[in-house]
């Protein structure tokens, strides 16, 4: 029976996280020198347009398709079958388009956070094709294992609220890898400073407002459950911004407005797995822990690793999705949320393996098939520009445009 | 004393600051302008529409030095900035009157290095 109050709530929550993509560009588009700004726009925007068609005509039914396998079942290839009638595996509440088109933002932005770890060099074409194939062969299985009717990480009991392991584990990793990859940026002396902080500020923005949809919106339904998610879901970014402020006062002498932003953010992430099965106080501790573990994956860990993670995709939503998902081991509780489980803190320490589990066969199985990706796109057409390239900018190289004139 | 003033293709920056290093010449000043050669303008696109400008960018460097390290100067900047192609941009030297360190108030070929 669709219910007109969940419809509307669950469209409202497909839009804001729609408006995300926009929002993690120019948190992203602000990080990088400006000859590379524009390059870093498309990439998100071309995300919003190439995997919206993509996943109409096969990332849905691939993803969320009911199947027992390792795939969705083809039944929903090209939307057929998905209708105004809900489908209650999902929701009984809503029509399945409705479902579907919140899931697609989800399927959307997971791709574009990849991008912030080969920002600056990675070209446009080998972009696509990595993105389209990465999101059939990573995204697509993974979200169906733990999201997807007759997913085995599903029936095992893994807790995923809105995507610690479907979107930040999974983009975090494979960000990881292919900064790797695709090595480091050439010529710096030293780690760029982003060359407009306030695009940074206003991308952060509409991140943390988006992710209200992100969060909220995975209830399905405009419940308890929903106002819960929406309430932690603050209560992290708040936290998260305060500490890694904090942290930075303390370690560098100085509290940044690109150390806050990168708190809330870090917050945000580590909260999405959580949102809907811990109380507002929990969250407000996972907030905390968040900027202090991803402060030590970004300012400890990736100097001395020496890995080009441009933009720590890895570092503030990889490692903020591994620690979300494990937190749902700790703070989960049935009170908050009965269909859920409780964690360790309320007596149960079963879900806290359960949990880690399923970060290992995530992580296993995202290292394993975005290697393969990402070697067979470089074979066919080079995943990074010429050096030339590189250094005159991938606005200007890669679409002939760029972002700020000097006289008229 | 002379003043060097180079325009060079700004994304040879970083190799020309290089090798300024190698000869121990530390003390440039560097802008952004705009200019051209005889190339004269490149095509943009504007959605989809091509557009001719033909003003492209340059960097700009002024560098202050004794006589003694003009040559070596300017065989620096040279190799940072050649690609061989067009649009490598131009060196100027010119005779520098005086130069005067703020900081101390010295003057002449002291206060330059």
């Amino acid at each position: 029976m669709v219910n007109g109050a969940d419809t509307v709530f669950v469209l409202f929550s497909a839009a804001l996280v729609m408006l995300m993509t926009p929002g993690l560009a120019l948190f992203y588009g602000g990080m990088v020198r400006r000859k590379n700004i524009l390059s870093v726009l498309m990439q998100c925007f071309a995300a919003l347009c190439l995997l919206s068609v993509w996943w109409m005509l096969f990332g849905y039914s691939l993803a969320f398709g009911p199947s027992a396998g390792f795939w969705g079942g083809l039944q929903w290839l090209g939307l057929n079958g998905v209708g105004s009638q809900p489908f209650a595996d999902y929701s009984s509440t809503i029509p399945h388009t409705a479902f579907m088109i919140f899931q697609a933002m989800f399927a959307i932005i997971t791709p574009a956070l990849i991008a912030g770890a080969f920002a600056e060099r990675i070209k446009f074409s080998a972009f696509l094709v990595f993105t389209i194939l990465w999101s059939t062969f990573v995204y697509a299985p993974l979200c169906h294992w733990v999201w997807g009717s007759g997913g085995w990480l599903k029936a095992m009991g893994v807790l995923d609220f809105a995507g610690g392991i479907v979107v930040h584990t999974s983009a975090g990793i494979a960000a990881l890898l292919t900064a790797i990859f695709i090595g480091k940026r050439k010529e710096l002396e030293h780690t760029p400073a982003p060359h407009n902080l306030p695009f940074v500020v206003l991308g952060t923005g509409l991140l943390w407002f988006g992710w209200f949809g992100f969060n909220a919106g995975s209830a399905l339904a405009a419940n308890g459950i929903a106002v819960n998610a929406f309430v932690t879901t603050n209560a992290s970014a708040a936290a998260a911004g305060i500490s890694w402020a904090i942290l930075e006062w303390v370690r560098n002498g100085k509290p940044t407005v690109f150390g806050i932003v990168t708190g809330s953010i870090a917050g945000l992430a580590t909260i999405t797995p959580c949102a809907g099965y811990v109380s507002p106080m929990s969250a407000l501790v996972i907030g905390f822990c968040a900027s202090v573990v991803c402060f030590i994956g970004v300012a400890i860990l990736k100097p001395k690793f020496n890995y080009d993670d441009s933009l720590d995709a890895f570092g503030v939503h990889g490692i903020g999705g591994i620690l979300g998902t494990l937190a749902v081991g700790l703070f989960a509780s049935k009170a908050v949320n009965p269909a859920g489980a409780d964690g360790l803190f309320y007596g149960n320490i079963k879900q806290l393996f359960i949990q880690g589990f399923g970060i290992l066969v995530a992580t296993a199985y995202t290292v394993v098939v975005t290697t393969l990706v990402y070697k067979f796109v470089d074979i066919f057409l080079g995943m990074r520009v010429k050096e030339t390239e590189e250094l005159m900018g991938l606005d200007i190289t890669q679409h002939r445009e760029r972002a700020y004139t000097v006289l008229e | 004393m002379k003043l060097i003033i180079a325009i060079i293709q700004p994304h040879r920056l970083e190799q020309v600051k290089k090798e300024l290093y190698k000869e121990e010449v530390n003390l440039i000043t560097v802008s952004e302008v705009l200019g051209h050669g005889r190339q004269k303008g490149i095509t943009e696109v504007y959605r989809g529409a091509k557009e001719t400008g033909n003003l492209l960018r340059k960097i700009r460097l002024e560098i202050a030095v004794n006589d003694s390290f003009l040559n070596r100067t300017i065989q620096a900047i040279v190799r940072g900035a050649k690609t061989g192609s067009t649009g490598d941009g131009k060196i100027f030297v010119m005779d520098l009157q005086e130069c005067i360190r703020i900081r101390t108030e010295e003057k002449g070929p002291v206060a330059i290095g």
